[in-house]
């Protein structure tokens, strides 16, 4: 980030030696970053895959491995790791630019479960023998990881959840049951939060753990969302005999290793670079509707997304000036950037000629349903709002 | 990009808001309403008003960037002072008057010795810049201007106005004193006046519809900077509300209704702080008129729905008190109901920005 582009000296005033302007402009160091990633993902990008993400269609665990294991190969899959791990060394500005280049390009999301979550779990509380083990594998995408918190009873209230690990000898024996969790018929591997103590303050009973999903006694159903797809699952435990190695950080502490992981996931919530693809795609797709009505709700999103782009990088700027993560309001990029995916796929269906039903028709509407889904997941948008009033208003 | 104000422009916004919370409290105000040479001087003694103006003439050189801090600290304290029409109207000057004119006005609008007042602004205009019907003639070596100008802020407390008037060649400026007027107030309490020509002299500046739309899109987002300022006050009035009114035997911050709707103000805010920024910066800095005008329009618009957002709710959550003509927030309330007009307002803008 450029500091002090335009430094005007002047010879009078009291303070005013020296005037720097507000910078909203990428250095050139910046733009060569840019153009480099772009570059880059222009030429190694599959064709089929960027236009299965433009055309909104399923992408199939082969397709999501397929891209994760091009950039693998490339150095770029993780770049926020250590550099002795594979990360890439880059800035938090630097990594704001590759992934809004990602997004931009059409690019397969990289599925966050293993590189961004549980990694960085591994990276800040994990064993030596942990990171080596596992952060390899998420590296090259050998193992597939997914998520488990959210149970039947415990959603926004997570300290609630009741999954049961009962340490016998060298194991846990886990019982209970998870929901909608994203891609289990796909994983490999899943981490959880589990109740190992059920007396004392529920959050101190709390543990993180590795579950191998080939385990005996783990069940895989599907949930289908109203688009129809298959996404999410409910994981079920029975008996499930998990070694005491995979405990993560000590035992009671697994919802330390929960409030930490919150924190580094908020940060990643805006997709401002999809978003801003998709903005694109809907004004040249609506373009011929002159409707006034439509053009200034067009109008009003495409300000609200050019505020959430400057709003994200006031964050980065004191992200990297202060070298500190960022405070609770950071939520306020999860809650603005979830209604801004929100809105574009509603005008996208507005957009539509309501008699139209051929595939682009079709997915258009899907994705609408299953974009309501981004208000509800990864805290929802009320939690959200919880937290900025607790945290940061002191409420 | 860097987002920090520098040292120098933090310093000033410090030294200001030190000064507004000792002499401008709301208190103080009532008594400052009319505007004071005390208050004038004293922008002047810190720097305020050379900031904005050429090194050539004995200023700073800033632009709209280094005068946010300004802007926003004024919207914090309801300043009713007319700076934003005296930075405007020196723009106006700086670009389109004689070496002459600007060494004799510029150093005196620096030093304080002067204020000036746009008038631009007809009945019935509504925001259409071009709708000027007040008419200029030549008449020998200066010009006569006849017409009406509407609610011309700042105007009562002007030295010399710079006039928009139709001439033969289409829009133009020019130059005018200022004569007794007759005196309003908005209804955010700023004073302002309606102004007749009639075969009144003027000295003619250069520049026409495109320098009037410069000079509007710079004030625009100097007023987005403003708005940015008078809403972080009322979101800070309304959380200390929250924190100390009881009801029900708790404080009312208490309750999950009231605290959401409080976090989406301060999101509100943030976001056209945001879009200030932009505005702010592109005023300064735009290859194209075109890329200023989308800019700023941009953030018009979203300060002008924040700008209503924040102060409906302002008040809404304090209750009767947010009523009360006692109360800061309901003259927040009513500043940010004009600055969401002012420059144009959000449908103006939108329509403005779709045309882009």
């Amino acid at each position: 980030m450029r500091i002090a582009s335009s430094e005007k000296a002047f010879e009078a005033g009291n303070w005013f030696r020296l005037l720097r302007s507000m910078d909203l402009n990428y250095s050139p160091e910046e733009l060569a970053f840019r153009d480099e990633a772009r570059a880059w993902l222009a030429a190694n990008l599959p064709r089929e895959l960027k236009e299965k993400v433009e055309r909104n269609a399923h992408l199939s665990k082969e397709d999501l491995l397929r891209w994760h294991r091009i950039l693998a190969k490339k150095g770029w899959v993780a770049p926020a790791w250590p550099k002795e791990w594979g990360g890439t060394g880059w800035n938090v500005v630097q990594r704001y630019i590759f992934e809004e280049e990602l997004g931009y390009a059409g690019s397969p999301p990289i599925i966050p479960f293993g590189v961004t979550m549980c990694a960085a779990v591994l990276l800040q509380f994990g064993s030596d023998a942990q990171k080596k083990r596992f952060l390899p594998r998420i590296y090259n995408g050998d193992d597939f990881w997914c998520q488990g918190y959210s149970e039947p009873g415990s959603g926004s209230d997570l300290a609630s959840l009741k999954t049961k690990a009962v340490k016998n000898g060298n194991f846990y024996v886990v019982n209970g049951q998870k929901i909608w969790t994203t891609l289990a018929h796909y994983a490999d591997w899943i981490f959880c939060l589990v109740r190992t103590d059920a007396t004392g303050k529920r959050q101190d009973g709390i543990s993180f753990i590795l579950i191998d999903m080939k385990t005996p006694g783990i069940t895989v159903r599907p949930l289908i969302l109203m688009d129809g797809a298959h996404e999410v699952n409910e994981v079920f435990f029975d008996d499930v005999k998990v070694p005491a190695e995979n405990l993560v950080h000590e035992e009671g502490k697994g919802w330390t290793v929960a409030k930490y992981l919150l924190g580094h996931e908020r940060m990643n919530t805006g997709r401002i670079g999809a978003s801003k693809r998709e903005l694109e795609k809907l004004k040249e797709f609506s373009k011929d509707i002159s409707e006034v009505r439509f053009r200034d709700r067009l109008a009003r999103l495409e300000v609200e997304l050019m505020a959430l782009e400057i709003t994200n990088l006031r964050f980065l700027d004191r992200m990297r000036r202060t070298g500190q993560p960022p405070g609770a309001d950071v939520s306020m990029l999860k809650i603005t950037g979830t209604e801004i995916q929100q809105g574009l796929t509603e005008l996208f269906v507005d957009a539509l000629d309501p008699a139209a039903n051929d595939e682009l028709a079709v997915a258009l509407r899907k994705k609408y349903l299953s974009m309501r889904k981004t208000t509800i997941y990864a805290g929802s948008n009320e939690i959200q709002r919880n937290i900025i009033s607790k945290m940061t208003l002191g409420l | 990009m860097n987002f920090d104000y520098s040292e120098e422009q933090q310093l000033l916004a410090d030294s200001l808001r030190r000064y507004l919370s000792a002499q401008y409290s709301f208190e103080q105000r009532k008594t400052l309403i009319n505007g004071d040479p005390g208050v004038w001087a004293k922008f002047a003694e810190m720097g305020l008003l050379a900031l904005p103006i050429s090194p050539d003439y004995g200023g700073f050189g800033g632009g709209a960037v280094d005068l946010m801090a300004i802007m926003e600290a004024f919207g914090e304290a309801l300043v009713v002072e007319p700076y934003l029409p005296t930075v405007m109207a020196s723009r106006l000057i700086a670009r389109g008057a004689s070496d002459a004119r600007k060494s004799e006005l510029l150093p005196a609008v620096a030093e304080g010795r002067l204020r000036l007042a746009f008038a631009h602004t007809e009945e019935g205009a509504r925001y259409d810049l071009a709708a000027v019907k007040c008419k200029a003639t030549r008449s020998g070596d200066h010009w006569l201007l006849d017409g009406r100008k509407k609610a011309v802020p700042g105007a009562p407390l002007a030295g010399k106005l710079v006039v928009s008037a139709r001439s033969e060649d289409g829009i133009g400026l020019f130059l005018a004193e200022k004569n007794d007027i007759p005196s309003s107030r908005g209804v955010d309490g700023m004073l302002q006046g309606d102004i007749a020509f009639s075969r009144a002299r003027a000295g003619r500046l250069d520049g026409g519809l495109p320098l009037i739309e410069e000079a509007i899109d710079f004030g625009t987002a100097l007023i987005c900077a403003e708005g940015v300022g008078a809403m972080k006050s009322a979101c800070d009035a309304t959380l200390e509300y929250l924190k100390t009114r009881k009801q029900f035997g708790v404080p009312i911050g208490t309750f999950q209704a009231l605290q959401h709707r409080i976090v989406d103000m301060f999101i509100s805010t943030e976001q056209a702080r945001s879009m200030a920024c932009l505005a702010c910066s592109k005023v300064d800095q735009s290859a194209t008129p075109e890329e200023r005008k989308r800019a700023v329009s941009a953030a018009k618009i979203r300060i002008a729905d924040a700008a209503r957002h924040v102060s409906q709710e302002a008040v809404q959550l304090h209750g009767g008190m947010g009523m009360s003509e006692e109360m800061k927030v309901s003259h927040t309330f009513r500043r940010l109901t004009v600055i969401a007009a002012q420059f144009g307002d959000a449908d103006h803008h939108l329509a403005r920005f779709a045309s882009l």
